[in-house]
């Protein structure tokens, strides 16, 4: 029960981070500013061209040991580092892939073209992007799992730990496999709330 | 009271690459008068007139807008466009507001006014578009002219004074272009400064003060509605006309 409260703390922060981050950098990516694009781009390139479990390892002996950062929020800065660059990707889509008549009729209207991408833009990119920010969210919460190799106590880590002391490791990754189970349907059933929601606007 | 000059363009200049699509424009629309663009697809009309509210950057020339000469590269751009209001052929409502929302996004936040003020001009111009009983609905449920009127109100309500219209009923179904030339007769009688392109040459001849026909970039003609529908002088308005009439 312990790993599981972990988990979800880890995986709650972890994606509330990563969202920030990948506003963000998709922010960058269309901005006119070209050092900004490359800065973007670097950190997706190096995200996207590296396993999450070097990413994790990385993160947390770099933060532990150098900045005596605890486990925990080193754990939560691999996860959103890694959730980040795919959910920046995802929203600079989503905000591509609104009308360019749109932003003409805020800059028409005097609208500065921050305001324009505030008030206008992003609410309807957002919106559109919800169903992948969704996937993404799931593939965050199951990869969440592979911060038990720097030794957190998560669903996976208690699993594993309880397994190699009674020598009967089955049960406990099914029971894993179960939990996991119970929250990606939990976090589906929001996801689709929130798009039936949404779609009334639409 | 002698009219003031709303717009004036001298020798405006644009191109796309090595397109050009504006040459030479020269452009004088008075306070209070309404001047309708007539010319063939791809002959600049919505580049003119989008230059006229620096939505496209002119390559040259001057733009002067209520006396003061617009210089793209100093001027915030921003401050003139409240200015000058703006309707599109496909309406361009903000689906994610609602009627009334979409009225008062720039009031609030461009002019500053208070919500309450702005929700209480927004229900006047929405009254009087016909759509007082449509405060609360999201556009999508609206229907295509119903939507026009809503976006020709949120350009009203920035008090604009001038409005710019492009094509507003091309993209509608025929029974609902009466209602929205019916909108922009009503603002033409109440004295409001106009730049209209459109295909309907009947509301033309009846709302224009000047009718300007564009051909490849230029203006080949202009004069009263008159002048340009009844009396055309060039070869290229006269089969323009016999095209669409
Ligand atoms: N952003 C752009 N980039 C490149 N070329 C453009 C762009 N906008 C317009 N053009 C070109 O400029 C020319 C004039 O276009 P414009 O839209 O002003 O014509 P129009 O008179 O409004 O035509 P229509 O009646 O079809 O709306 C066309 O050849 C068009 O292809
Ligand atoms: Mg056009």
């Amino acid at each position: 029960m312990e790993g599981l409260w972990i988990t979800i703390k880890l995986s709650v922060v972890s994606l509330i981070i990563a969202l920030i981050i990948g506003l963000f950098f998709a922010i960058l990516k269309i901005s006119n500013i070209r050092i900004l694009k490359w800065v973007a781009d670097a950190y997706i390139w190096i995200v996207r061209g590296t396993p999450l479990i070097v990413q994790i390892f990385i993160l947390y002996y770099g933060l532990t040991d150098l900045l005596l950062i605890p486990m925990f929020w080193a754990g939560v800065a691999g996860l959103a580092f890694h959730s980040g660059a795919y959910i920046a990707e995802i929203i600079r889509g989503a905000i591509q892939s609104i009308d360019k008549g749109q932003i003409e009729a805020g800059r028409s209207l005097g609208m500065s073209s921050g305001l324009t991408i505030r008030r206008i833009v992003l609410p309807q990119a957002i919106r559109r992007a919800i169903p992948s920010l969704g996937n993404q969210f799931i593939i965050g919460i199951k990869d969440s799992s592979l911060i038990s190799f720097i030794g957190m106590q998560d669903l996976f880590g208690v699993a594993s730990t309880m397994g190699s002391n009674s020598f009967d490791y089955l049960p406990y990754f099914i029971t894993v496999a179960i939990y996991y189970l119970i929250i990606v349907l939990i976090l589906t059933y929001f996801v689709n709330i929130t798009e039936k929601k949404l779609a009334k606007s639409d | 009271m002698n009219t003031m000059e709303m717009i004036r363009v001298n020798n405006l200049n644009k191109s796309f690459g090595n397109l050009q699509v504006l040459k030479d424009i020269n452009l004088t629309v008075k306070e209070r008068e309404v001047v309708v663009l007539v010319g063939a697809s791809g002959s600049g009309k919505s580049t003119l007139l989008r230059c006229l509210n620096f939505l496209e950057l002119k390559n040259s020339g001057h733009i002067i807008i209520d006396g003061e000469r617009i210089e793209q590269n100093t001027h915030d751009l921003n401050t003139i466009r409240k200015k000058i209001g703006m309707v599109f052929q496909h309406f361009n409502l903000f689906p994610h507001m609602t009627v009334l929302q979409n009225i008062i996004e720039a009031p609030t936040h461009v002019k500053r006014k208070s919500k309450q003020q702005a929700v209480s001009e927004g229900k006047v111009l929405l009254g009087k578009v016909g759509l007082g009983d449509k405060l609360h609905v999201y556009p999508s449920t609206l229907s295509g002219g119903q939507q026009q009127r809503v976006a020709i109100a949120r350009a009203l309500a920035m008090n604009p004074k001038v409005m710019l219209f492009d094509e507003p009923t091309s993209a509608l179904d025929p029974e609902l272009v009466g209602e929205v030339l019916g909108t922009i007769k009503e603002l033409a009688k109440e004295g409001m400064t106009m730049v209209i392109v459109t295909h309907e040459m009947g509301f033309a001849r009846e709302v224009a003060d000047w009718v300007i026909y564009m051909h490849e970039g230029r203006i080949v003609e202009a004069g009263t509605p008159k002048e340009v529908f009844d009396y055309p002088q060039e070869l290229r308005t006269q089969a323009f006309l016999s095209s669409v009439l």
